[in-house]
This record gives structure tokens, sequence and C-alpha cells, in this order.
């Protein structure tokens, strides 16, 4: 199993650790919900040292990304940050990532941990398809990440660095010190709250942990594992790979039909789903919340009208809302035909009603 | 951690306390310290049977679902349904407040063949 370099930090913390995408990585370390709702009401700290990180750079690196991936990379200005996806010729995601532009020759790709080698050889096959005046690099073994998350984030960090983070806005990033060691710092995140991804040199992870812990800890900053992580990207409806997103289910079925730009021009996987858009989708995903006590859970039926119509892709107890919510994969017609679904939780059929996304 | 030595306790981490002609029956310390917040308890009926090491409860945490198995069989004559509205309780009064149900056992007896504080202390060390 991988280790982050960080991973020693974590146990003398008391965190319960966990297999993740082949990484060990600390799941929580004083509890999911306390976590949770610090981020939500002041800031956590998160390591996500696990995720990947690839290079493309050379005067048609956006030539190739604007191939590679579904969103429009033209759009993107310098120090800008975009939600995208890598999709299959069949429209199935590959995975979803988040393109980093520091000049027009010169991208960074952020992978899910789990997927990251894949990306890799799958973008070395697009480019074998595809030649160019580019080059990919895998980067994921010069970087580590940390992500502080919540309300408090940013006055934080400004204790921290000389950048001027009231010029940093969200979705956009830049290179500069913090603690006194040189990183990128993005104004990016997987809680819906303000904060920060910071992305630095291995070496430097261990002493920026510390640093941000140590000037942090009046505001309320704690550590925060992928316990809580999961709860708090759920409760904002975020796709998480492996659940809401596979090489079976199409972006314009997991609601990035946002993200997926017909108009960019041609992209891997465009014809396949604009097909399937022109023929209609067969399922969506949806936000379902129970209105009696249970907790729904990845892969339980969800049924309407007599019948199974589709199943949970996540769920969890909102620790916010202190009821059971879920994103599920369901037959379109019913999705907007009726509100009033059902769960089944251990053979008993559970009430659920479609809500709007987010659920907070 | 906190073993009572008052009470008997089964390799699944149930303990089990006689009263009267009653026996309680909840999850250990152990127990709930290694699921964390507990958000849901799912009970049975009352007049339900239990059979020992039969599941008769789940209890979930924010990540797990874990069955709650009978530390011996009988009857469930009782279900602590504050736990519907604060599971949470499980988390911070195991061997009180968290119980989870009574049965009346077919046979009390039943109880000796459970670990004492002593033995589960050293079953939980080893596991």
């Amino acid at each position: 199993m991988k280790k982050t370099v960080l991973n020693q930090t974590h146990r003398d913390l008391g965190a319960r650790m966990v297999e993740f995408g082949g990484w060990d990585m600390p799941v929580l370390y004083r509890g999911v919900i306390a976590e949770h709702l610090a981020v939500r009401t002041a800031a956590g700290l998160f390591d996500v040292s696990h995720m990947g990180e690839i290079q493309v750079s050379g005067p048609q690196a956006q030539v190739f990304l604007q191939y590679a991936t579904i969103n429009d990379v033209a759009a993107l200005t310098d120090g800008q940050v975009q939600y995208s996806a890598l999709c299959y010729p069949h429209g199935g995601l590959v995975d979803d990532i988040t393109v980093y532009r520091f000049n027009a020759e010169k991208f960074m790709l952020c992978v899910n941990a789990a997927n990251s080698d894949k990306d890799f050889a799958w973008l070395q096959q697009l480019a074998l398809e595809n030649p160019g005046d580019y080059q990919l690099i895998n980067r994921s073994n010069d970087f580590a990440q940390l992500a502080l998350q919540g309300p408090e984030a940013a006055a934080i960090l400004s204790g921290m660095t000389g950048v001027d983070l009231l010029c940093l806005s969200t979705y956009h990033f830049c290179e500069g010190d913090v603690a006194g060691m040189p990183m990128i710092i993005s104004r990016t995140g997987y809680t819906g709250e303000d904060g920060f991804e910071l992305y630095c040199s291995p070496a430097a992870a261990v002493p920026l942990w510390t640093a941000l812990l140590e000037q942090g800890a009046s505001a309320g900053l704690v550590p925060v594992g992928l316990g809580a992580r999961d709860t708090l990207r759920l409760e904002k409806a975020y796709a998480l790979y492996g659940h809401e997103l596979s090489e079976q289910i199409l972006p314009l079925e997991a609601r990035l039909g946002w993200i997926t730009k017909f108009e960019q021009g041609d992209f891997c996987g465009r014809d396949a789903l604009l097909a399937a858009k022109t023929a209609g989708l067969p399922r969506q995903l949806i936000g379902l919340r129970l209105t009696e006590p249970g907790v729904p859970r990845e892969h339980y039926p969800v049924w309407a009208a007599g019948r199974q119509v589709g199943e949970v892709t996540s769920g969890t107890m909102s620790p916010s809302l202190r009821q059971g919510i879920a994103l599920a994969l369901v037959e379109t017609r019913v999705a907007t035909a009726t509100s009033a679904l059902k769960v089944v939780i251990r053979g008993r059929e559970i009430a659920a009603e479609r809500v709007k996304l987010p659920f907070v | 951690m906190d073993f009572p030595d008052d009470l008997k306790y089964t390799e699944e981490h149930e303990w089990a306390l006689l009263e009267g002609d009653l026996v309680s029956i909840g999850i250990t310390d152990f127990a709930q310290h290694q699921l964390g917040d507990v958000v849901f308890v799912d009970l049975p009926a009352i007049g339900e049977r239990v059979e020992t090491g039969k599941a008769f409860g789940v209890v979930e945490s924010v990540k797990t679902v874990s069955d709650v198995y009978a530390p011996l069989s009988g009857e469930i004559v009782e279900i602590n349904s504050e736990l519907l509205d604060a599971p949470e309780t499980v988390n911070n009064s195991p061997y009180d407040d968290g119980w989870m149900v009574r049965i009346r056992p077919d046979d009390a007896a039943d109880l000796d063949a459970l670990m004492d504080a002593a033995s589960y202390q050293d079953f939980i060390e080893e596991e």
C-alpha cells in the first residue's frame, strides 16, 4: 500500500487508517461528525497527497487537452482552474479532473488517486493517436497536497503567506510561499466551503501541515479524514469516481452536462455523448432525502410505483441535516414523474423524496 | 475504555446484564469506539424472538453498518426507543442509557457461557 509523506504524522495524531485507492489514508482522527462540522463552521485540514498530478506542456498542449477533456480548455486564462473530465470514445468516464492553466504552453491535471496510473496510461494512448508538439509527465511523486477548507481558511492562510488572498478568487491559483515554502496555492476544494488546495514538494508537507495546524488552532482548525471528506462532498452533491462516475456512466447522466461542451469542437467521447443526448438519456442522477429514519447506502435499490427504478450511488446520514441523504441513478421517466420514492433498506421500503441539489 | 465487572460479554462485542428475570443487552465501549459516531440504530419489535448468536438489530455509524447479535436466546420485552432519536447515546453511554433491548431469556443460565470482564479484555487485546 502506498503512503503519503504524512503517514506517520497521521498515526501520531491517533488517526484511524484505512486503504483508499491503494493508499493508506486517515479515515478519521477524532470523529467523522465533529470533523465534518468543524469544516462547515471553522476549518479543517486534509492530507490529499494521494491525488495525482499530470503535467501537459508544449506549444500544442492546449490542442491536445481540448481533445482529451470534455470541458472547453480554451476558455481558461493563466492562473485559472477548470473542473473537467476524461471520457472514453463510448462516452463513459475515465475520470473527473481539474485542469490548471499556468500559461498557454503549460497545464497540470489533478486526478483521482485510484485513477492516477490509469489516467496517465490513457492520456499516453491518446497522445500516440494524436501526435503533436507537447509532452505528458506524470508528476504525482513530485507533489504532496494539503487541503485547507472552511469559512476560516482564508483568515488562517493569510497569516502565513505574502500572497494577497483577496485577489485569488474561486477556481484560480497562483505560485507563492506559505510558511516560507514555495507551493501552488489553489482556491479550490471538495467540501463546498471556501478553501485552498496547496501543492508543495513532499519534503515541505510535514512542516506545512504542522505550521497550518499551529496557525489555525485558535480559529478551530482540526485535521480531517476521508470519512468527513466524503460526507462533506455528498452534502454538496459532488460526484465521486467509482460511485456517481464510472466507465459505464455518461457525464450527462451524472449531472455533468454543464462541463460537457459540445461547442468546443471535437473531443474524445463527443460523438457518443451527442448521440446519447439526442436519443434521450434513460437514467439520471438525482438527490433523495429519506423522510423516515434510516441511512441509505451505495447499491441500495430505489423503488417507485412498485418496482425497482434505480439504485443509490452514494448515501449517508447527513451530519448537517441529521437525515439520510443519497445520490441515486434512476430512470429518467420516473425521476421526472414522481418525487415520492422508496429506498429499500434491509428488505424494508423506506420513504424518500426527491430534493433539489445540493442537499446543503 | 471501560468494562464493568457486573456485565457478561460476547466475542461479537455485546454485553448482557441480568436484572431480575430480564436481561439487558447493548454493545461494549470497545464496539462503540470501533464504530465511531453512531447515527442509526435498528431494533426488533417487542415480542420477537432472538436466538443466541443470531443478529437481532443493526447499528450504523457514518461509514459502516454492523449487525448486533443476541448473547442468548429469549423474547424481546422492551426496546430502547430513545436510541431512534438519539443514536449517539450508544457512544456516550454504552452500558447505561445506550442499552438496546431487554429480553426474557429462555434460560438465564446461558449467561454463564459468556465472558466476564477480565476475559473480554484479554479477548480484545488479542484481536
